[in-house]
């Protein structure tokens, strides 16, 4: 664990293109039950890219998202950061924001509280805090709903309000772990638009897990098909239609066409030993 | 809201589908409320007038059963000795309470944040508990260096445990997910603990609080009754005693309504803290219209 930070020669040394703001080398994580969730993931994030990574349950994609958060270390492999601040120990501090499958909402707290929660973590005072908070909730368009309670709100409000909470920081790069499956299809295509605008707008990185293709699709320009048992990568493409995307792509032929590729890429992936 | 301001507005307000379910906080409508109150209380006088009843057809001896008259009488002649010893029997009641509470919710505390101090302190927090508390007060006794202090000892071991198991419960159950959250932006175990374990493991305490009120009242008359003591400093309970040794019947009913009485107000008084903490966010305390 002890290079996982550390910069090696190869990202060092390349002045000529942008360094990437992720690099993943030969990633892997076997839990403590035996299961290798993770083979050797290698994979590099360009800043400004929109990652979907596309695969069945248990190919891993929950679980690099995990480890590039932060949250549980690899069992093998490195990842670096080139773009990023290192603290005296060499740990890097990217800055970076997680949106759960769940809302995840404190539900003892109104929606302004929960969204302050990153920056009253980090020492800020409500005050201090209010116009980072109400900006945010203005982003995700529920600035009227700042003294309402999580109980009080639909499902794809509570996902706003979670989508309010991971911008607040202004983070570099959004992690997001299946964040409208739950959802119903109608309020998922308005989330997908409206996460695509704000996007178009603050240019971070996201990496996004989905096993939709159509969302996969309708919102990257790149997108990560994995295959299960063990997790791995299988096919890289990217999906060169142009931003902004709106409703008029989600049915034409090009989108046709990409869907048409990533399910090939995604059927490929699933081998004969996959029973879904 | 039409079609093209939803494309071209990043994030637009919540457009009809996405509205807030329909969440009320209990109240009721006013003839519910009258009748939470009315019938209670003409059930009361029903009861009482049939007891008066009995007591007269039947011509009972108030050795045995005296009537509700008498026992008013002894509420009212007796109030001296009956309020001095209520007061005694409150003051321990809720000391042990207040001292459960405190180490209670310490020792939860303490026991979630090492792993080590649990395995060390739950078996015996459990063996404190399971052992009846009428077998242990004639030690306790022994051991206190006043009756007074052995009661209060009694009363705490009681009310102690409901708290300390359901804080620790409460404290332990919190999401998965948002330990990971504080975790990814940096948060200091104090502030895990201050802004998430403890307000998730509120509404555990404040059930292991109703249970525990209940509990102290209980603990602290049968301790009184192990101790058996006599004075001045005598609680509600020894007075039961006393009255049922002298055949004063009338003031057994009184020491005992006024024991029933402290039961339902610290009921009622830990329910209304509860209610009050909960009504905004907490699924027990939210009715929903279908």
């Amino acid at each position: 664990m002890t290079n996982l930070t550390a910069p090696t020669a190869a990202t060092a040394s390349s002045p000529t293109a942008e360094k990437p703001l992720v690099c993943l080398r030969g990633v892997s994580k076997v839990f403590s039950n035996g299961t290798t969730a993770l083979q050797d993931m290698t994979m590099d994030i360009r800043q400004g890219e929109f990652i979907s990574l596309l695969g069945p349950s248990g190919c891993g994609k929950s679980t690099v998202l995990r480890i590039i958060a932060g949250l549980g270390d690899p069992s093998s492999g490195t990842i670096e950061w080139p773009t990023s601040g290192h603290d005296a120990s060499g740990k890097a501090h990217p800055e970076i924001s997680f949106v759960f499958q769940e809302p995840t909402l404190m539900p003892w707290a109104t929606v302004f509280n929960n969204v302050w929660l990153p920056l009253r973590l980090k020492g800020a005072s409500k005050k201090d805090a209010q116009d980072q908070v109400l900006e945010a909730l203005e982003m995700v368009g529920l600035e009227k709903f700042t003294d309402a309670y999580p109980r009080e709100l639909s499902g794809g409000m509570k996902m706003r309000v979670s989508i309010a909470r991971a911008l607040v920081t202004r983070p570099k790069l959004l992690l997001m772990d299946e964040p409208f499956a739950a959802l119903d299809e109608i309020t998922r295509f308005k989330l997908n638009n409206d996460l695509l605008h704000l996007w178009e707008k603050f240019g971070w990185t996201v990496i996004f897990v989905t096993h939709s293709v159509f969302e996969s699709v309708y919102l990257s320009n790149r997108i990560v098909v994995m295959a299960a048992r063990p997790g791995r990568v299988v096919n890289d493409m990217r999906v060169d239609a142009p931003y902004p995307r709106e409703e008029e792509f989600r049915t034409s032929s090009v989108y046709n066409d990409y869907c048409r590729d990533a399910s090939g890429a995604l059927h490929a992936a699933m081998g004969a030993n996959d029973h879904l | 809201m039409t079609e093209t301001e939803l494309k071209n507005e990043p994030m637009t307000a919540p457009a009809k589908l996405d509205e807030p379910a329909p969440v009320f906080a209990a109240k009721d409508s006013g003839i519910e409320r009258a009748a939470k109150v009315l019938i209670p209380l003409a059930m009361l006088a029903l009861l009482i007038v049939a007891w008066a009843w009995y007591v007269k057809a039947y011509d009972v001896p108030h050795y045995i059963l005296p009537s509700p008259m008498r026992v008013a009488q002894a509420l009212i002649s007796d109030w001296g000795t009956l309020s001095g010893a209520l007061l005694i029997t409150l003051k321990i009641t809720f000391t042990a309470l207040a001292i459960a509470l405190v180490g209670g919710v310490g020792i939860a505390i303490i026991m979630v944040q090492s792993r080590w101090v649990e395995l060390a302190l739950y078996p015996y927090a459990v063996i404190l508990q399971v052992t009846p508390i009428i077998a242990i007060a004639p030690l306790i006794l022994i051991y206190a260096p006043t009756t007074q202090a052995a009661l209060l000892i009694c009363a705490w071991i009681v009310a102690f445990f409901p708290i300390l198991s359901n804080t620790t419960q409460g404290l332990k159950s919190t999401d998965h997910n948002l330990l990971n959250l504080f975790e990814m932006y940096g948060a200091s175990r104090w502030q895990t603990l201050i802004y998430l374990k403890l307000p998730n493991a509120l509404p555990y305490f404040l059930a292991g609080l109703r249970i525990a009120g209940g509990l102290a009242l209980i603990a602290a008359v049968v301790a009184e009754f192990a101790a058996g003591s006599a004075g001045a400093q005598s609680g509600l309970a020894y007075r039961l005693l006393e009255s049922q040794f002298r055949l004063n019947i009338p003031r057994l009913f009184a020491a005992l309504i006024l024991l029933s009485v402290t039961g339902v107000v610290i009921f009622g008084m830990t329910s209304l803290i509860s209610h009050l903490l909960l009504r905004k966010w907490h699924e027990s305390a939210l009715k929903r219209e279908n």
